[in-house]
């Protein structure tokens, strides 16, 4: 008889199950609907188990890698927990780069991994690899369950850490024997966690600091960051009323894009390397910085010795190892973006402060006239497409749809961040920690699962596009109509533009030759191509890419030569920022910011 | 003017789960911070709960950084820096092993009775001592056993724990 504790955690009602059957019933609690993966001998009983119901989807992927993206692009995009099911040994180490990807971006994936029979374990056996020693570093959280008994609370546990406080990605590696034996299951209200619960609610003290800072600052500026986006739809809602009703500017992260409107006038754009220079003048010269859900990135801050030096820095994260982990701040707050921003609102409101209008008319103005440069503008002269005004178009024709942007990594990542406005948070899904070439295509595969009747766009580079051109058979095997808008300069054009700034325009293997025939290598693969060779195509490319509701590989061929600017050289300060060469003349590195990545 | 780096005394309680010392020692070595000292064993048998003493320095961004990474990690209860939340004691343990002429063993018995050593293994060519105090008061104790046929050392590393009637 078992002993009572065991009886009232154990479900009796259950019948009994295998180990897979377990995990199958433990996803489905946790609202999983569609899983991303790939087979091996490792995870067989799971197939066999997945074959035999019909609650939770599969998406047969052509590389582990695409799996993870995948799962991003899904989880990023709807709210929900990623998942990704693969075998043992290199089904594991092809999901790293994903993995890290998802931590470095704060998105919540659970990875289910194959492993060898626990009694095989260390032997070094077929397709055995330390899966967890692998992803240790590469996780938020991992598991090897080596017990029956453990195995539900375990993936009702993964899912909790995955969701919660800084989301990031969850590793459980399941040996086979576990999957094939009997398991009890234990239900997802039964498992209680015992040491992880961050903190979300902000302290009413700090709250009260922030807002009377914000109610004295002349030159004040919102930094906001994907963690806005992570704290849920509400949030961003809570940030709009709270920048509108105290009449300040804000400037948004590669990551945060989305969650403020775009095309609003309070918004100066995004900051950083390539950002704007309203935006990043403004950083500088500002005297209150509050910062929320960002993380003061290299890529954001520039040199940081000179980074913003008049200003009192308030820093809301949620995760406390952010906070003055790179700038020191005034005054950190450890909270749930949405929570502290509400709570900002709330004391906002009750202190009644005045109309603002009036001292930051200064700021505004100041920021008009850095605004009237029209940092981001660009010329579109003669047949050669310049890579810009295709992105421009491609919102012009689909703003009015239910459009998702997907992007590599790359020039045509900081284009598409430039000159694709977008209005709601959710819609933009890029890989700006990693910088993961190779990310764009099959995130936009997950996207378009979880988004079946909407337009989802990857803005996409010809070498990042050919890093993971193999999930093309994943799109058309289960009619996903992605669109792939590849601006194809045959360069690496991200490296290309650093060796012509700071290597003396020594294109060392930055040049791809014989890349394949992008429309035949769609109608290879049973997709569509189009291409667009001069700018009077490239708008009926992208109506007809629109029309058709299959898989699209748009051939996008754009002029070699051009530039992401602004630029903020590498080792240089937010005030250093340099326009196009017409305006400011070439850019030129330091010996110092050389070395930088 | 680079910041002054500083000695700290940490604190981790864990579960004593496979891995967990992994993700503490992953999370110095990934991020180049310094381990001076460790010491890790189960304190607490029901629970299942291991405390993890980490000695390590930098400056006080750096050291802000490792508690909140300490922190962050799953299986930790709780994360206490001995050295600033109050005064605390640390000691450690070594063995000692000193193997010389017979003057020399002679001499190595004496400073060993004056310092608290306590003698627990001896052969006609060899003793072993052991030695428990602060860090100092051993480096002192191998310093003084160096031109006496110092042999072999063994250190358990820092323990540590808040004074006063208060538990972590």
């Amino acid at each position: 008889m078992p002993d009572t504790i065991t009886a009232t955690r154990v479900d009796v009602q259950m019948p009994p199950m295998t180990g897979s059957e377990v995990v199958l019933e433990a996803l489905a609690e946790q609202g999983v609907e569609v899983v991303f993966g790939y087979p091996g001998g490792a995870v067989l009983p799971i197939y066999d188990a997945i074959f035999k119901q019909d609650r939770i989807r599969h998406i047969l992927v052509r590389h582990e890698q695409g799996a993870v993206h995948a799962a991003e692009g899904y989880a990023r995009s709807s709210g929900k927990v990623g998942v990704i099911l693969v075998t043992s040994g290199p089904g594991a180490t092809n999901t790293v780069t994903g993995l890290t990807d998802a931590l470095m971006d704060s998105v919540p994936v659970v990875c289910l991994t194959g492993q060898v029979p626990t009694h095989m374990i260390g032997n070094d056996a077929f397709q055995e690899a330390d899966t967890v020693g692998i992803t240790r570093p590469c996780t938020k959280h991992n598991y090897l369950v080596k017990s029956p008994d453990d195995l539900a609370r375990v993936i009702h546990e993964a899912f909790h850490v995955a969701r919660s406080g800084r989301p990031g990605p969850v590793v459980i590696d399941l040996p086979k024997d576990i999957l094939m034996g009997q398991a009890p299951y234990r239900r997802r209200a039964d498992v209680q966690h015992r040491t992880y619960n961050p903190r979300v609610e902000p302290q009413a003290d700090e709250i009260d600091r922030a807002v009377t800072l914000m109610a004295n600052a002349r030159r004040p500026i919102f930094y906001v960051g994907g963690g806005v986006i992570n704290a849920g739809l509400q949030a961003s809602v809570a940030l709009a009323e709270l920048v509108r009703e105290t009449g300040f500017p804000i400037t948004l992260t590669l990551m945060g894009l989305g969650a403020y409107p775009g095309s609003d006038p309070q918004f100066l754009g995004m900051l950083g390397m390539h950002g704007t220079l309203e935006a990043n003048l403004a950083m500088h010269g500002c005297d209150l910085m509050i910062a929320i859900g960002a993380r003061f990135d290299d890529r954001v801050t520039g040199r940081l010795d000179s980074f913003s030096p008049g200003s009192t820095k308030i820093h809301i994260d949620i995760d406390p190892s952010s906070i003055n982990k790179n700038v020191p701040v005034d005054l950190g707050i450890v909270a749930d973006a949405g929570r502290a921003i509400e709570a900002l609102l709330g004391r906002w409101r009750a202190k009644k402060v005045r109309s603002r209008a009036a001292q930051l008319k200064p700021w505004w103005d100041q920021i008009a006239a850095w605004r009237a440069k029209d940092s981001l503008r660009y010329r579109q002269n003669g047949k050669v497409i310049k890579p810009q005004y295709a992105i421009q178009r491609l919102r012009a024709l689909t703003k009015d749809r239910e459009t998702y942007i997907t992007t590599e990594v790359g020039q045509h990542q900081m284009w598409a961040a430039q000159h694709f406005t977008l209005d709601r948070p959710r819609y933009w899904m890029t890989s700006g920690g990693l910088g993961t070439m190779g990310y764009g295509f099959p995130a936009s595969l997950g996207v378009q699962v979880a988004h079946p009747d909407a337009l989802v766009i990857d803005i996409a580079g010809e070498a990042s596009w050919v890093m993971n051109m193999q999930e093309m058979s994943t799109a058309v095997q289960y009619r996903l109509p992605v669109k792939s808008f590849i601006l194809n300069n045959s360069y690496m054009g991200m490296v290309r533009q650093w060796q012509e700034f700071f290597h003396g325009n020594r294109y060392s293997e930055s040049y791809m030759d014989s890349l394949p025939d992008f429309v035949k290598l769609a109608e290879a693969f049973g997709a569509v191509g189009l291409r667009a060779e001069t700018v009077d195509e490239v708008d009926d490319v992208i109506k007809a890419m629109i029309e058709v509701d299959r898989p699209v590989i748009c051939d996008i061929v754009v002029d070699r030569a051009e530039n992401v600017y602004p630029m903020i050289p590498g080792g240089a300060a937010h005030n250093e920022i340099r326009l196009s060469p017409e305006d400011d003349g070439p850019v030129q590195g330091s010996e110092k910011g050389m070395v930088l990545v | 003017m680079p910041e002054q780096e500083r000695r700290h005394t940490i604190a981790v309680l864990v579960d004593n789960e496979p891995g967990v010392l992994a993700r503490v020692i992953g999370l110095f070595s990934g991020r180049g911070y310094n381990i001076d000292s460790l010491t890790v064993a189960e304190v607490d048998h029901v629970q299942h709960l291991s405390r993890i003493n980490i000695v390590t320095s930098g400056t006080e961004q750096v050291i802000e950084q490792i508690k909140a990474l300490l922190d962050k990690l799953v299986p930790v209860h709780k994360v206490s820096d001995l050295t600033v939340e109050g005064p605390h004691v640390e000691r450690e343990l070594a063995l000692v092993k000193v193997a010389g002429e017979r003057e020399q063993m002679v001499q190595a018995l004496r400073i060993a009775d004056i310092m608290h050593g306590r003698l627990v293994d001896s052969t006609t060519e060899s003793f072993v001592f052991e030695i428990t105090g602060s860090s100092d008061q051993l480096d002192a104790f191998i310093h003084l056993m160096e031109p006496l046929g110092l042999a072999e050392v063994s250190r358990a590393g820092v323990v540590a724990m808040a004074r006063g009637p208060k538990g972590m």
